[in-house]
């Protein structure tokens, strides 16, 4: 929708409530028309951040930087940026048609232009039909598709996200995501999604940036935050990770980067606590040295060719360039 | 089965049979009884039972009853007027202005503080105030505004509005405020966010989500003030009437017929009143 490239940045931006700081100094350059997640636990300042950028919170202090001008301090509605809220916030007075119209109606655009411009909103989310509906009278899924042809009629240059799946269940979950994956290369802007689910993110973001205690853990390009966590609490929020300590430092590996052979043929010697079938893969924990618990993740295949019970003796194994420091 | 199901019907009888008699009782009852009344023979020192319909003839013949009526339009309508608009006010700043519920909990008492005395002593304790030689003549002189005494203050039909306004504003605030403390707060985030500025966003969501609320309040005050006769008769200082005037007067010279046929009308007339404004508002949401 936009032809020049907008840059959104966060320059120490830090947010205090009395003597609380909900968001500690964070910096942060989005890249262009991506889809970023903000992805933390709950209370870990991702909502206030998204909503400082939205201009419904204010900005204790640093700066928020759109295309190249500071919006920290103008009203919602001139900073470009459009929200879509958490349990969509529609207006429930008004039929689908006029929620998608409401801005236009704001800025006085006259009656007939603006209902053309609301059904060609309404054309992108495929709503046309249930214009003339009032939004009680729709599904979940569709009034996420109304409040985000809400969003998009004032053309922003970035999109926020609260949460926006956390009110589906969670099969429309999956379908609305790769909807809004679809529709945000279509648009080509910006997208910024918070979000508490890490597969959500995974599966939707270009880029992550990781959240907590106020700050920003890790930010990266979605595989690289997954496969290379730097901090401990990243391993074991991003899942799928074990956090082990060794004799040079702390590292992560991956479940399914650790080998399981027999007991005198790996790095590590182990005893199987739990087996757990998964279906494609079979969990396998196990205890080692230092009563730390490591959890191989096996083919299936692989696993009941040569079966392990709790209790067994079992070598583990695995490559070390699969090894990452943890700094934290 | 069959006989659980039986009991279920009876138990659903017997759950709403208090209830039920109590209206029976108290509400059903009199008001057939102020019905069959109504058709009563009077002269000047009996009431005969009988059927006839001389109370109404009388009631619709006379030019004063026309008069009398709307004259308690006018006082319902202007009453309305003020109490919307400051209840609407009040309500607002208590829902949206006051952050704390603390605070709101308090300055929401605050409003109901007039309501720990009876009616008729928040009547009288006006006219102290707006008397010849009240307060507010007094300090209208004093503060140079006027010459001599105001005389309209007391026993006028401002007093009248004066006091309804004053006894019955707080029954639009409840509703309204109860109404404003239900709007999703992230609905108004959501109008700033598309660009509304305070008055389009008091405008477009506020006012139209408020409406049900309103409506309630509304039904309160027409009803309180068309049914009202006290008031008129204090604020007035006998001078104006209406219709609640005209039920008790009749009632004073035991006319009770007379008085059951003009109550008959002024219900069906509130009835039509309440009717009309419930087509244009759906309370039911509310309830």
């Amino acid at each position: 929708m936009n032809a020049v490239a907008q840059d959104l940045e966060l320059v120490s931006v830090t947010k205090r409530y009395g003597a609380t700081v909900a968001v500690d100094a964070i910096n942060y350059h989005f890249k262009p028309d991506s889809y970023t997640c903000l992805l933390g636990p709950s209370g870990c300042g991702k909502s206030s951040t998204l909503r400082m950028i939205a201009g419904h919170e204010s900005v204790s202090d640093g700066s928020i930087l759109l295309a190249g001008r500071d919006i920290s301090d103008l009203p919602p509605a001139k900073r470009g940026t459009a929200m879509m809220f958490q349990n969509y916030a529609l207006f429930p007075h008004l039929s689908v048609l006029d929620n998608v119209a409401f801005s236009l109606k704001m800025k006085g655009v006259d009656s007939a232009a603006r209902k053309s411009q609301a059904h060609e909103m309404l054309e992108l989310v495929d709503l046309t039909a249930l214009a003339d509906r009032m939004p009680d009278q729709l599904s979940g899924g569709q009034q996420q598709r109304v409040a985000l042809a809400r969003a998009l009629i004032t053309r922003p240059q970035v999109l926020l996200l609260d949460e926006p799946l956390s009110a589906l269940d969670p099969f429309l979950r999956i379908r609305m995501r790769s909807e809004l994956r679809k529709l945000q290369k279509e648009l080509g802007i910006g997208f910024v999604h918070v979000t508490h689910g890490q597969d959500e993110a995974l599966a939707l973001a270009d880029d992550i940036i990781v959240m907590n205690n106020a700050v920003i853990e890790q930010a990266g390009p979605a595989r690289d935050v997954f496969n290379a966590p730097k901090t401990r609490f990243v391993a074991q929020f991003m899942g799928g990770h074990n956090v082990i300590a060794l004799p040079d430092g702390h590292f992560a590996i991956r479940t399914d980067a650790v080998g399981v052979t027999s007991a005198d043929a790996g790095l590590i010697e182990a005893q199987v606590t739990a087996v757990e079938y998964q279906g494609t893969h079979v969990s396998l924990s196990s205890r080692i040295t230092g009563d730390q618990e490591v959890t191989a993740l096996v083919p299936d295949d692989t696993f009941f060719a040569n079966p392990h019970h709790p209790g067994d003796r079992i070598g583990l194994h695995w490559d070390a360039k699969n090894l990452h420091q943890l700094t934290a | 089965m069959q006989k659980l199901r039986e009991n279920n019907a009876l138990m659903g009888w017997l759950m709403v049979s208090p209830l039920a008699s109590v209206l029976l009782v108290f509400l059903v009852a009199p008001i057939i009884m102020i019905v069959i009344v109504s058709f009563w023979r009077a002269t000047e020192f009996s009431i005969i039972p009988a059927f006839v319909w001389e109370n109404y003839e009388f009631l619709f013949g006379s030019p004063v009853t026309y008069t009398v009526f709307l004259n308690t339009f006018k006082y319902a309508l202007i009453t309305w007027i003020f109490t919307v608009l400051i209840g609407f006010t009040v309500a607002y700043y208590l829902a949206f202005h006051v952050r704390s519920l603390t605070w709101q909990i308090a300055l929401f008492l605050l409003c109901t503080i007039p309501f720990w005395t009876s009616n008729i002593i928040r009547m009288i304790s006006w006219i102290p105030f707006l008397g010849r030689n009240g307060i507010a003549n007094s300090a209208l002189i004093s503060w140079g505004v006027i010459d001599e005494p105001v005389e309209w203050l007391l026993f006028s039909d401002f007093a009248v509005i004066l006091a309804f306004v004053h006894l019955y504003t707080l029954f639009m605030v409840v509703p309204i405020f109860n109404t404003m403390m239900r709007i999703d707060k992230s609905l108004i985030e959501a109008a700033r966010d598309a660009g509304a500025n305070g008055v389009q966003i008091l405008w477009n969501i506020i006012i139209p989500l408020t409406k049900p609320g309103i409506m309630i309040g509304t039904i309160f005050v027409v009803t309180l003030v068309m049914g009202d006769f006290i008031t008129v008769r204090f604020m007035s200082g006998s001078q104006s009437a209406n219709v609640g005037r005209l039920i008790s007067n009749d009632i004073a010279l035991l006319q009770y017929p007379s008085a059951s046929a003009t109550a008959i009308i002024l219900l069906i007339t509130v009835l039509m009143v309440i009717g009309i404004l419930l087509r244009f508002v759906n309370i039911r949401k509310e309830l």
